[in-house]
């Protein structure tokens, strides 16, 4: 074990090291401070500079981002009642063809609404008025409860009665029970705290519908 | 604050351990530039680990979608070139600074008694990292890729008997398919690196346990009680060295004097690196090689197909022998003669410094048919190649063998009894 | 003996030379940040290449980002596919049609310059000779028996082969001298190296869109570790001045 260790004793001192060595004596401390300040700084912002790259690729990918891009949407073959799912920013997407019916149904329930005058920001400006809509034939809504991310369900025909007296069509979460009307708005006591949320979007024409988007201002 | 610290320290011995090996380490004060390759080594695999770790975030490990998901860091990942050529950049420079610590260790003898241990764990680790070299290579899945690694473990069908159900085994399937490609990604990311990384550690353990050797190969360290107060270094070097050793005033702590040296060292190669990285990732299709750039085609063999530059040697080796099982004999051999230095060097003298001309000529030949095989184990062959790399291997497996005769009763220079400044 | 039946056959066979494609390659002189040119190239491929050869790694919005195209081009770039600005840049031509039609898959392009390098394509796209026996009536210099019909060859015209005739005893060798066109192509020899040689910067851009953003950053960071490493050596100066 002690091989490494060398016998030999007598050790011939050379002038070199007869000098008093190695005791730390800086020849200027401020000299060695600054430079110890200034390189560990610099040293610091090379880690920050080097952290960039790796921070900077979690982001959504070029992939991603031309995925979220605007969907349009054709409206023509739409049934009256009917909802379609589209996929935008890989979100479900619902787009309802609200009948005089329905529309009549927002009406009658509001006092049992946490929020029936959509003071919440869960919609464009357009979309703040009791149809939450732009076009209140068209109801769209994103297709995601507020409460924790389900995609509730939709309950037509007196489907929805047995949850709400009184209202024949709504939404439904499964998972833990929300409930919400044909406009999107969410009932009281139930775990979602607020109303669905309303995309942004125009019509470019009678029959397309672009999601993603308000239509520019010209 | 002080006695959070000492709350830590009695649970935890952070402080001590930061002056057992760094504070407080004794370092030869004259460990030249060739002493920095290790810790660079480090920096390396501390790049590879995390920019690793970044590319498994959008890699794709199927045969259908990997070459394109390569291309997706490439091109639609944000700073994703940056990330990928890291890594491409680091598996190059890794193989650089290793192959130059690894002669520095033969140049100063830091294999020699009591350093066979450290050396061991060394060359372990070197072939741990040809392993995730290897692996990580076939990953991107282009066509150097799926034909090297057709090449590589065919290798393994030379194996008398089991051979041939060994090779289907390993690719698990009856060629490299995606279900190897799988394979090698989960031995590539996790299994390999976490054995690399415990293998550094015990390296480390076991160079601090017998110090660090320095180019004169003397010791530093002296018998207990053995030195006048003067001859003794002035600075502190904790009670775990000095309980046990004098040490002479030849050493300066690991910090900050050795950091420092090693930080001007990182910049240097820094520099280079990121030169490389940001001007010119293929290097000239030997750090990312032209036909890679195309997807796996198990049907269309590239023209050339070599393995990445650092295997080149041992490639050119497994060329020059015109048998298959001897070929791979061959090659191995070439590696575990390595790993057996320590024993086939018997001498006593570690630095080539002080020792004969003829040790000198033989290190520095090998380390040129060392280089040499790299090129032509790297480039078509021709028929006066196979001829060269015939003799080169010859040369190669004589360094160990002349080593081995010479060094018993080898002419050495009188060593000096302090190191020499 | 593999090899010298190789040697022997070649030899003997006309075009021998070039059935390892040994016929030099000449130097594209390329240049990146010539976005004239690159915005050039990219309409030669959408108007010639696109049919057959797909960039299925690259969109065209990033495309027109990075080599200046404003919306307006945009458009008119997009018609020859009818494609979205942010849809990758894909053939109509289904894999299995294009098989059947030249007996291989175009291979993608996106990454050809980087495969190929550009000297090789250069040289390819310009030494297209007339061979009858060939299916589409045209052979390659640096690519023997390609299956690729000669697609520039409106611009070109018809290419012919010539040869440096040496007389050797009785024997005649011949050696290829290059290509000359017919003149029957409407552009002049000049320009449609230069129609090439945009083409070729082009898919050298696209094999590594990052490349120029790449080296804008490189120097800013390596005159960072530079004033990083001055400093490390100076203090490192400083605290080894005593030690000796």
């Amino acid at each position: 074990m002690n091989d490494e260790c060398v016998v030999r004793i007598t050790v011939t001192v050379d002038e070199n090291h007869s000098e008093q060595s190695g005791a730390e004596q800086p020849q200027s401390k401020g000299r060695r401070k600054f430079l110890t300040i200034a390189t560990s700084v610099v040293g610091g912002v090379g880690v920050l500079g080097a952290s960039v790259p790796f921070i900077g690729s979690l982001g959504p990918s070029a992939k991603a981002k031309a995925d979220a891009a605007d969907v349009e949407v054709d409206i023509s073959s739409m049934e009256p009642g009917q909802l379609i799912l589209v996929r935008w920013q890989s979100k479900p997407v619902w787009i309802v063809r609200r009948t005089p019916e329905i529309l009549a149904e927002l009406t009658i329930a509001e006092d049992k609404l946490r929020d029936p005058n959509s003071e919440k920001q869960q919609q464009p400006a357009f979309a703040k008025n009791r149809g939450r809509s732009l076009n209140d034939e068209y109801l769209i809504l994103v297709g995601i409860c507020t409460h924790l991310g389900c995609s509730p369900k939709h309950l037509k025909n007196g489907a929805m009665e047995q949850y709400v007296e009184g209202v024949r069509n709504g939404f439904f979460c499964p998972c833990h029970g929300s409930k919400f009307d044909m406009a999107g708005r969410v009932f009281k006591n139930v775990p979602a705290p607020l109303n669905l949320v309303v995309p942004r979007y125009h019509f470019i024409n009678d029959t397309t519908v672009v999601i993603g988007s308000e239509a520019e201002v010209s | 604050m002080q006695k959070l610290m000492n709350w830590i320290e009695q649970r935890l011995p952070v402080k001590r351990v930061a002056d057992m090996h760094a504070m407080q380490y004794p370092a030869p004060k004259n460990m030249n530039f060739w002493y920095v390759f290790g810790f660079l080594s480090m920096v390396v695999l501390v790049n590879q680990i995390i920019s690793g770790i970044w590319l498994t975030m959008h890699y794709t490990p199927t045969a259908e979608g990997a070459f394109a998901s390569v291309e997706f860091i490439m091109r639609e990942v944000d700073y994703g070139y940056i990330i990928r050529h890291m890594h491409s950049t680091g598996a190059s420079a890794f193989f650089i600074v290793v192959y130059l610590h690894m002669f520095r260790g033969m140049m100063y003898g830091s294999y020699q008694k009591p350093r066979e241990l450290l050396w061991i764990f060394g060359m372990m680790i070197y072939l741990a990292l040809m392993a995730e070299a290897f692996m990580g290579y076939v990953l991107p899945w282009g066509q150097m890729s799926y034909w090297g690694a057709q090449v590589i473990v065919s290798l393994f069908g030379a194996i008398p008997v089991i051979g041939p159900d060994l090779v289907i085994w390993i690719q698990g399937d009856y060629v490299v398919s995606g279900a190897t490609l799988n394979r090698f990604f989960a031995l590539h990311v996790i299994a390999v690196p976490l054995v690399i990384v415990i293998l550094v550690f015990l390296h480390i353990c076991a160079l601090h346990e017998v110090g660090s050797n320095n180019p004169d190969g003397v010791s530093v360290k002296f018998k207990k009680d053995s030195l006048s107060k003067q001859d003794k270094t002035p600075f502190k070097i904790h009670q775990y060295y000095t309980n046990k050793h004098d040490y002479s005033d030849d050493v300066v702590p690991f910090f900050p004097y050795m950091v420092l040296k090693d930080f001007v060292a990182l910049s240097v190669f820094l520099f280079g690196f990121c030169y490389v990285l940001f001007f010119a990732p293929e290097m000239g299709g030997k750090f990312l090689e032209h036909p890679n750039f195309e997807v796996a085609n198990s049907l269309k063999t590239p023209e050339h197909i070599f393995p990445v530059w650092y295997f080149t040697p041992f490639y050119a080796i497994l060329k020059a022998v015109p048998d298959k099982l001897f070929g791979i004999m061959a090659m191995f051999s070439a590696i575990v003669a390595l790993f057996a230095l320590p024993w086939i060097d018997r001498g006593h003298v570690r630095s080539w410094r002080y020792r004969s001309g003829f040790h000198k000529v033989n290190l520095l030949v090998f380390a040129l048919v060392f280089v040499s095989l790299g090129y032509l184990g790297g480039t078509p062959q021709e028929a006066w190649k196979l001829i060269a790399s015939q003799v080169l291997t010859l040369l190669y497996f004589s360094f160990f063998v002349l080593l081995f005769l010479y060094s018993k009763n080898e002419w050495t220079k009188p060593l000096p009894a302090r190191i020499t400044r | 003996m593999k090899k010298l039946v190789f040697i022997l056959v070649m030899c003997f066979h006309p075009f021998g030379f070039s059935a390892t494609g040994e016929y030099g390659l000449d130097h594209a002189e390329i240049d990146l940040k010539d976005k004239a040119s690159l915005q050039r190239g990219a309409k030669v491929f959408m108007n010639y290449c696109l049919g057959c050869h797909s960039m299925q790694y690259q969109r065209y919005q990033r495309t027109f980002d990075d080599i200046g195209i404003d919306e307006e081009l945009a458009q008119e770039y997009l018609q020859y596919s009818g494609a979205k600005a942010s849809d990758y840049v894909v053939r109509a031509m289904d894999a299995k049609d294009a098989e059947a039609w030249f007996g291989v898959e175009p291979p993608d392009l996106t990454l050809v310059a980087r495969v190929r390098g550009t000297d090789w394509i250069y040289t390819y796209l310009r030494t297209f000779y007339k061979d009858d026996s060939r299916p589409f009536g045209v052979n390659n210099l640096v690519f023997p028996d390609v299956a690729m019909p000669h697609v520039l060859e409106p611009l070109q015209g018809t290419p012919i082969v010539t040869y440096n005739e040496e007389f050797k005893g009785s024997d005649t060798e011949k050696q290829v001298k290059g290509v000359i066109t017919d003149g029957s192509g409407s552009l002049s020899s000049e320009e449609y190296d230069q129609v090439v040689l945009d083409l070729v910067n082009f898919l050298e851009y696209t094999g590594e869109p990052t490349r120029l953003v790449s080296e804008r950053i490189g120097r800013w960071v390596l005159a960072f570790i530079s004033v990083f490493g001055v400093l490390v050596y100076l203090l490192k100066k400083d605290y080894w001045r005593e030690v000796h």
